[in-house]
């Protein structure tokens, strides 16, 4: 009973929500919309017992993506009556894009069959004793080893690949170098002095003055100090 | 009557309900009197009294300060995007407390016991960028989204190392349940064996919460104020109880992943007769003093050394212990099974 209200209200506001990243005038708007579509899709996961990829759906694209979505966005000078102008012009091709992907959605609806050996599958019962994350694990490092390898590395050529894109070596930018601060020691120390000592009690002599500094000070010599 | 609680919907919902305010009245209570504490230990640390003339001590300092902020008008700048900037610290509160739902205060007490509790806790703790964020850009002020723009870039990197602390932890636990994990530290604190990963995540939920040294999104030196510059009232004081409400989050997270929950330093007969859930509010104590004691030591970071702590330092170091503690449990047969 409070399952199925809650997959109502979950579907609900996950189908409005989608429709309001699409249709909402800001697009910092849309994102958030897009936000909160996610959190119901993850809920909608929750519903089904799907708990493991309910909290990564949360983390990974709510905590990550859509946050650097988000700077984008917000970064962008945006004119809205510009945007609106195209609307005209390309609200063509956004309904043949959609109308197609509506065609086989209703392909796939109408094709769908269960598999001959869904029946036999249906007969164990759903080991309680096993997590999701134990499950998915015993599946993905196993039967799936490769696959999930050449997954990494086609993410690690991406990563890669972008940073290539966007390193530029700028010559001329001072860079701190931490290891060569720490190893040159002993131009700074700390020392414990009693109070009310002063510096030349404690035998603590300043370095010398520059040269450089000497010059002014004869000049003002002759004025006996007030000006 | 037992029957009603435990199997009528409505009394199963009047029992979370109560679970929910029977910890959420106390840590409110904390919050409070965590502001206290950090002015009057910081006072201590410079050598003045603090908070000392609403009632004895100062005690009720936190209080006159709430009714003050309760007392003050709220401002919604003109430019500012009202929705959203309203939403904003509400947004950042509620993240704040609904994280404690999973938070094991004794073995078994916690209001949702779920299995995947430690991703549960690195969600919640991920969104909270949002309510800066948010605030940042519906303030419509350009420190205010500098800030917010820091505070992005910064959450978001001091995340990737914690993650990996967090699964170098549940490597040893072979659970992601947060009542296993501390069970799994039965015999040994994970501070202990995994002691460089303690550290690291200790400064990352430094950086994680905007505290000191870390606190670029508020620095007040160049920022004013950061992401909340244009925020007075209660509107302030949601940010104010969130960011506080956050740092004890993170003391019970840390107290949980690696110095034992609710269990005893040691097992003999002085220190098993105190009850759990007083082990873990003195430890979560003790991570909360640091965080004073820190902010009271160290100058703030500047926003490049931030960002190469974070990439350059953090990372490489909790992958490579990650990768060792999987390799030193899989030689000894210590992997959980």
């Amino acid at each position: 009973m409070i399952a199925v209200l809650a997959f109502y209200a979950f579907a609900a506001v996950l189908i409005g929500s989608a429709v309001m990243v699409v249709t909402s005038r800001n697009p910092v708007h849309s994102v958030l919309f897009l936000i909160l579509a996610f959190f119901n899709a993850a809920g909608l996961f929750l519903l089904t017992g799907a708990e493991f990829l309910a909290m990564i759906l949360v983390i990974v694209y709510v905590g990550a993506v859509a946050v650097l979505f988000l700077f984008v966005v917000m970064m962008l000078d945006i004119d809205f009556t510009q945007l609106r102008e195209g609307f005209q012009r390309y609200a063509p091709f956004g309904a043949i894009i959609g109308g197609i992907l509506l065609i086989e959605l209703f392909m796939v609806l109408t094709a769908w069959r269960f598999a001959p050996e869904a029946a036999t599958l249906r007969l164990n019962p759903t080991p309680t004793d096993v997590t999701n994350a134990e499950a998915l694990g015993r599946i993905l490092y196993t039967d799936y080893i490769y696959l999930f390898q050449a997954c990494g590395l086609i993410l690690l050529v991406a990563m890669i690949g972008a940073i290539v894109l966007t390193l530029r070596d700028r010559p001329g930018t001072r860079r701190q170098n931490v290891a060569e601060q720490i190893a040159r020691a002993g131009t700074v120390s700390l020392r414990s002095v009693p109070l009310g000592a002063g510096l030349k009690e404690i035998g603590i002599v300043r370095p010398p003055a520059p040269e450089e500094a000497k010059p002014k000070e004869v000049e003002h010599h002759g004025h006996g100090g007030h000006h | 009557m037992v029957d009603f609680f435990f199997n009528h919907p409505v009394g199963i919902l009047a029992l979370t309900v109560g679970k929910a305010l029977v910890l959420l009245v106390p840590l409110l209570i904390g919050v409070a009197y965590l502001t206290y504490a950090e002015r009057k230990v910081m006072a201590a640390m410079q050598m003045r009294k603090g908070p000392n003339v609403v009632g004895p001590f100062g005690l009720l300092q936190p209080f006159a300060d709430a009714l003050k902020m309760l007392m003050k008008e709220t401002i919604v700048p003109t430019g500012a995007n009202r929705v959203l900037f309203i939403m904003a610290p509400m947004l950042t509160f509620t993240l704040a407390m609904i994280a404690w739902a999973v938070i094991p205060v004794n073995d078994g007490w916690a209001i949702a016991d779920i299995n995947v509790g430690i991703l549960y806790l690195f969600a919640i703790s991920s969104l909270g960028v949002y309510g800066v964020i948010i605030a940042g850009w519906a303030s419509n002020s350009k420190y205010a989204f500098l800030g917010a723009l820091r505070s992005a870039a910064q959450m978001v990197s001091y995340e990737v190392s914690m993650g990996f602390v967090i699964v170098t932890v549940l490597l040893c636990v072979g659970s992601l349940n947060l009542t296993e994990i501390v069970r799994a530290q039965q015999t040994v604190w994970f501070a202990i064996p995994l002691f460089p990963m303690f550290i690291i995540f200790f400064i990352s939920t430094l950086a994680e919460t905007n505290r000191a040294p870390f606190d670029l999104p508020e620095g007040e030196s160049e920022l004013v104020a950061g992401f909340f510059v244009e925020y007075s009232s209660m509107s302030f004081a949601l940010f104010f109880l969130g960011e506080y409400a956050n740092m004890i989050l993170m003391s019970a997270l840390t107290t949980i992943l690696f110095l034992g929950g609710w269990l005893p330093p040691i097992d003999v007969a002085p220190f098993n007769w105190v009850p759990g859930p007083i082990w873990f509010i003195l430890k979560i104590c003790l991570c909360l003093f640091t965080f004073i004691w820190v902010r009271a030591t160290f100058p703030r970071f500047r926003y490049d050394q931030l960002m190469r702590l974070g990439w350059k330092v953090f990372l490489p170091f909790s992958l490579v212990w990650l990768v060792l503690t999987a390799a030193v449990l899989k030689l000894t047969g210590w992997l959980p099974a």
